[in-house]
């Protein structure tokens, strides 16, 4: 029964940090977009992510009257349990994770494989046609970036010999990061990641609602904040990934500090660069996204794990 | 109790498959008989199968399932009709799987299938010399791609063929769909492709 207050901490800790994102994604774009972010909810508008969180909760929660109601409700709920779900095995510290599983990261692809079902019930319950079209696009790309990502993670864990993937970029400091060993690999996998998550530039589920309708359209109250939710979620958890495989986890560059370094460190410079991201490139088309995630990604994904492997074989 | 909890709505969902005739429903039930067996497999400690489960059978094949059912028209009166009069055929079909289960469950007792007679050997082996802590995906890794390769790579060349088939089978050439090269696009010189023409002026309106 110990085992609620690490998962109580784990969960605070990422309400916090979906409220600092939020505030952040806010600050950043407002910066790029050169105009003043949010100021009025909280000192510097902090607590943005809350009062929009509170609007949330007091707006009417629309059903469809003619969609399948089940599915539309059940269909949020889904995406934010997978993505929660895979909070739990990304290592914080030395031995700080929730649970220790040897294939944590292979946890982390298997939960976010679900996560398609959760946008297809929510695009069928709405009873349009646009929003179940977009579902259904959001679902493709979604299942068709998997693969470059489990590529390059399965090329992170050839070098590694017994999934201690974060120590063994403990070795030379800022030069052992996977980053360096993997050049290629840390971009498909970022780039990747980003389009599992759906963020900009593969926003075509999200921004739909502004050109024809996205699977979110009919949503509105809490069900709509937790696709909102659900989205820095998935950025969040991705960026963790990221930085745990290929910028050297918890070990920044200076290696003689003996206090365990957080990965939080590690990550903002991530979640900066990834929101810098969204509003500096334009969007995909739909074709052209899923013409990168198979006919681009995939070949490099492959023959990055090529040169790992016929690497691995030529040094041992 | 945790066996059972997972256990019996695998079962009634897998009934619910059949039996429901919204058919997008009955492509989600298979999303809860999944996740049940896959609670059962991590009951038994098969964490690397266990896995296999969402990222293959949730994640794309019943993605795949729903694919079809939502984008291809699905004629309801198909549903409505009786089901019972398929219970003969069903019913031999549903007895040989379930007669197919015991061999695997009792093979001890019940020795259907050849196996080596001489069992009670194995008690006597020294398990000191061969504890080896491997993990799941270790073995899993170990054995997959040393000794069994061939069946792992027939796997990927039928789903390369498959998928191959399908594209081949529901592609439709279109010659009038009017394409833009990019590369031919950028390299367009706008000197080349305005024309000179003199203007009048008094006629422009």
């Amino acid at each position: 029964l110990w085992i609620l207050a690490p998962i109580l901490t784990l969960v605070l800790g990422i309400t916090i940090g979906v409220l600092v994102i939020v505030w952040l994604e806010r600050e950043i774009s407002a910066g790029l977009q050169q105009r003043i972010g949010p100021e009025y909810a909280g000192p510097l508008g902090v607590l943005q992510a809350l009062a929009d969180g509170t609007k949330l909760l007091f707006k009417e929660n629309l059903f469809p009257s003619r969609g399948d109601t089940r599915l539309f409700s059940i269909g949020p709920a889904i995406a934010v349990v997978s993505t929660l779900l895979s909070y739990s095995v990304i290592p914080f510290a030395y031995r700080f994770v929730l649970s220790d599983l040897s294939m944590g990261v292979f946890l982390w692809i298997a939960i976010s494989s679900i996560v398609p079902i959760g946008l297809l019930m929510s695009g069928y319950g709405s009873n349009n046609k646009y929003s179940f079209l977009g579902g259904l696009r959001a679902a493709a790309q979604s299942i068709s970036y998997e693969i470059p990502l489990t590529l390059c993670v399965l090329s992170i864990s050839l070098r590694a010999i017994r999934f201690d993937i974060v120590e063994a970029q403990s070795k030379y400091g800022f030069w052992g990061w996977n980053l360096w060993r993997q050049p290629i690999g840390f971009i498909i996998f970022l780039i990747s990641s980003l389009a599992e998550c759906e963020r900009l530039p593969f926003d075509l589920p999200e921004a739909e609602e502004e050109l024809v309708a996205g699977y979110q359209t009919e949503y509105s109250g809490i069900k709509f904040g937790l696709f909102y939710v659900a989205s820095y979620l998935n950025l969040l958890v991705s960026s963790l990934f990221v930085t745990v495989l290929y910028l050297g986890g918890w070990n920044i560059f200076i290696p003689y500090i003996f206090m365990t370094e957080f990965l939080e460190i590690n990550n903002v410079g991530r979640v900066f660069g990834i929101t810098i991201a969204r509003w500096t490139l334009p969007r995909l088309r739909m074709d052209q996204l899923l013409n990168l995630g198979w006919k681009f990604l995939l070949p490099i994904s492959l023959g990055n794990l090529l040169l790992t492997t016929s690497s691995q074989l030529l040094s041992l | 109790m945790i066996l059972s909890v997972l256990s019996s709505p695998a079962l009634v969902s897998g009934l619910m498959v059949a039996q429901d005739k919204n058919s997008v429903h009955s492509v989600m039930f298979p999303i809860l008989v999944f996740r049940d067996t896959l609670g059962l497999l991590l009951l038994l400690g098969l964490d690397v199968s266990a896995m296999m489960f969402p990222v293959v059978h949730i994640g794309d094949i019943d993605v795949s399932f729903l694919f079809v059912v939502m984008m291809f028209h699905i004629q309801i009166a198909e549903i409505c009709e009786e089901v019972l009069r398929y219970l003969p055929v069903s019913g031999i079909i549903g007895l040989i799987l379930w007669w197919e289960m015991f061999f695997i469950l009792d093979n001890e007792t019940i020795p259907l299938l050849p196996t080596q007679r001489n069992t009670t050997s194995l008690r006597y082996t020294v398990y000191a010399g061969k504890v080896r802590s491997w993990t799941n995906l270790e073995t899993l890794g170990n054995l997959l791609y040393t000794y069994y390769f061939v069946w792992f790579l027939l796997p990927s060349l039928i789903l390369l063929v498959a998928m191959i088939g399908a594209i081949v089978l529901t592609m439709h050439r279109t010659t009038k769909v009017k394409r833009q090269d990019i590369f031919r696009r950028n390299a367009i010189d706008f000197r080349r492709t305005i024309m000179r023409r003199t203007t009048d002026p008094l006629t422009i309106y």
